[in-house]
């Protein structure tokens, strides 16, 4: 028996040993949490959005609908309004954030005193937790003691009588949780831009230097092509965050006044979550999915190019 | 000549101030506001960036006596750690496997595992509730113990497979020479070279858990089981007023020392994201 047993053991891990077998089990654990926590949830998004699915009807039972949530969602002007901001979220924080994080980069490339503090507490918007980062700036846009009024006002940029809501009124507040994504995301764009400038070759900034080219077409026509594979995959990837964020709404406006400020997640999360209206909740987040596909194809395309 | 490179380093540090100011300045408020007495804290007459009453603890001592902030912190530690562990349970062998073994598609699949980074929680929370239901988690850390590695696999995973990757396989075929069995050679040859891709792995896993917000609003909601990013935003209020003092107090204690042990491993977290390996 016990040899029999011995052997088996034997076997066993003589089978382990090969690749072809090993490997699989050893990818298995991975893969199947993947599709039993990420697979599983997406199928189910795409059956629930067809259905009218909601909080009270789970137990009783629900029916199929077929695109009738789509085709009410096109109608909805709150729908409309959050796709709209969050395209002007996006675009707008990320191109904030990269305009400081060029600029972060540029001066943490040069050597000075300091620099490392001037690191750490650079990088420091991005390491703090969003949730708890977002609450500061609460207390600052505050409507009754916002220290930004305070010291505009302070610097004579604001008159005695201007004091604005900066959370309270729709443009403001649209603008308000612009700049607070972009202070969240610009030192992550700095490292990106720094990470890609120490692989350029310092040969190949020395012969371009020879050959007589300036700042500029150094920038552009040497540095550029060589960095841009290297940073356009960290740029999609904090576009797609911008893109589906919702932390940064929901702590300072909920997506108000009045839904001016909604974004899809925001939006997604006030009528699936908290109204739960699961069937159309669910299909305002789909709504993300087009912006994932292209931001994946993106990032394939990058890897590709960074292998030649 | 002279003047122009004094211009020039004048226009630096400008620079230099201006970013550092738009990235402290929330911290520099919150610190103020946490120590201020409520009466300096709501008096528009004073100048606010500085203590015009002597400071007090009083925002610090009501945060640790009469709220749950304790139990946040204990709970988003217990989440942070159960969570590092299941993500080095699948990530090692997952890594292992991507980096040596897997053939063929190898790269394939580890390109789609780190595409599922992608995935925001935006797209997933609202389907996994039921799941979660059914699994019988609602309303508890549980709940974000099962979900958050869905976050933790893909890029831990690609992390793994870079250090592997840059560890020579010629060490490890050593071993094998020598008699030992696949599993021994990563367990005795393969393990302790990685030790540091594996701290690296642990600490990522550990703070992409604690900067979660999304998962923990949607599915915690008791006051007992909720994680620090969710209590302190939520709870830390008396009707609809915001206790500022407190939530300042209550952001900075628990953000600041994450903020400095993430600050460390800054640069390698990028380079997985932009490199892949790590050099």
């Amino acid at each position: 028996m016990a040899v029999v047993a011995r052997e088996g053991i034997v076997r066993f891990r003589r089978l382990l040993d090969r690749a072809e077998v090993l490997g699989p089990v050893f990818m298995a654990p991975a893969i199947l949490y993947m599709v039993a926590f990420l697979g599983l949830p997406f199928v189910l998004a795409i059956y629930f959005s067809l259905t009218n699915l909601t909080i009270n009807n789970i137990q009783t039972g629900f029916s199929f609908v077929g695109l009738r949530n789509f085709i009410e969602l096109s109608r909805d002007s709150i729908f409309q309004q959050a796709l709209r901001n969050t395209l002007i979220f996006a675009i707008a924080s990320q191109l904030l954030s990269i305009i400081l994080g060029q600029l972060t980069a540029l001066v943490l490339m040069q050597n000075f005193r300091g620099k490392a503090i001037v690191r750490v507490l650079i990088m420091l918007p991005w390491a703090v937790p969003i949730a708890l980062g977002v609450l500061g700036w609460k207390w600052m846009y505050d409507s009754l003691y916002s220290i930004i009024n305070w010291t505009l006002r302070a610097f004579h940029i604001l008159g005695p009588n201007q004091w604005p809501n900066w959370l309270g009124t729709s443009n403001l507040a649209m603008v308000s949780v612009i700049i607070v994504h972009a202070w969240k995301a610009f030192p992550f764009a700095a490292v990106v831009f720094m990470g890609a400038l120490t692989t350029i070759p310092q040969d190949i900034i020395d012969a371009a230097k020879v050959d007589g080219a300036g700042f500029w077409r150094r920038t552009f026509q040497v540095n550029l092509p060589i960095i841009a594979p290297i940073v356009s995959i960290g740029l999609i990837f904090s576009t797609v965050f911008a893109f589906t964020d919702m932390s940064v709404v929901w702590l300072l406006t909920k997506g108000g006044p009045i839904n001016s400020t909604h974004v899809l997640g925001s939006y997604a999360f006030q009528v699936g979550i908290i109204s739960g209206d699961i069937g159309q909740g669910v299909a305002i987040s789909l709504s993300l999915v087009p912006i994932l596909m292209v931001a994946m194809i993106l990032t394939l395309r990058a890897m590709r190019r960074r292998e030649i | 000549m002279r003047l122009g490179r004094f211009l020039k380093r004048m226009g630096f540090y400008t620079l230099v101030t201006a970013l550092v100011i738009f990235a402290v300045w929330p911290f520099y408020w919150m610190l103020v506001t946490a120590f201020k007495t409520e009466h300096d804290l709501y008096n528009l007459k004073s100048i606010p960036y500085i203590f015009n009453e002597p400071p007090t603890l009083q925002h610090v001592n009501w945060l640790f006596n009469n709220t749950q902030f304790v139990r946040w912190l204990w709970n988003t530690l217990t989440v942070g750690v159960m969570v590092v562990g299941i993500t080095l349970l699948v990530t090692i062998p997952a890594g292992y496997a991507l980096a040596r073994m897997a053939g063929r598609y190898s790269e394939r699949l580890g390109i789609g595992m780190f595409l599922t980074y992608l995935v925001p929680s935006t797209l997933l929370f609202i389907p996994l509730s039921p799941i979660v239901s059914r699994l019988g988690l609602q309303d508890s850390l549980w709940a974000l113990v099962v979900i958050y590695p869905t976050f933790t696999i893909p890029f831990c995973t690609w992390l793994m497979m870079g250090f592997f990757k840059a560890i020579p396989i010629e060490i490890e075929e050593a071993a094998l020479i020598d008699g030992d069995s696949r599993l021994g050679a990563l367990a005795h040859v393969v393990m302790p070279l990685s030790l540091s891709g594996i701290l690296t792995v642990v600490i990522f896993a550990f703070t992409l858990c604690v900067q979660e917000f999304v998962y923990a609003l949607t599915f915690v909601s008791s006051t007992a089981q909720k994680t620090v990013t969710v209590g302190v935003p939520t709870d830390l209020m008396r009707g609809d007023l915001f206790l500022w003092g407190s939530l300042m107090a209550a952001a900075l204690i628990a953000g600041i020392p994450m903020a400095i042990v993430y600050n460390l491993f800054l640069d390698r977290f990028v380079a997985g994201i932009t490199g892949g390996a790590i050099k």
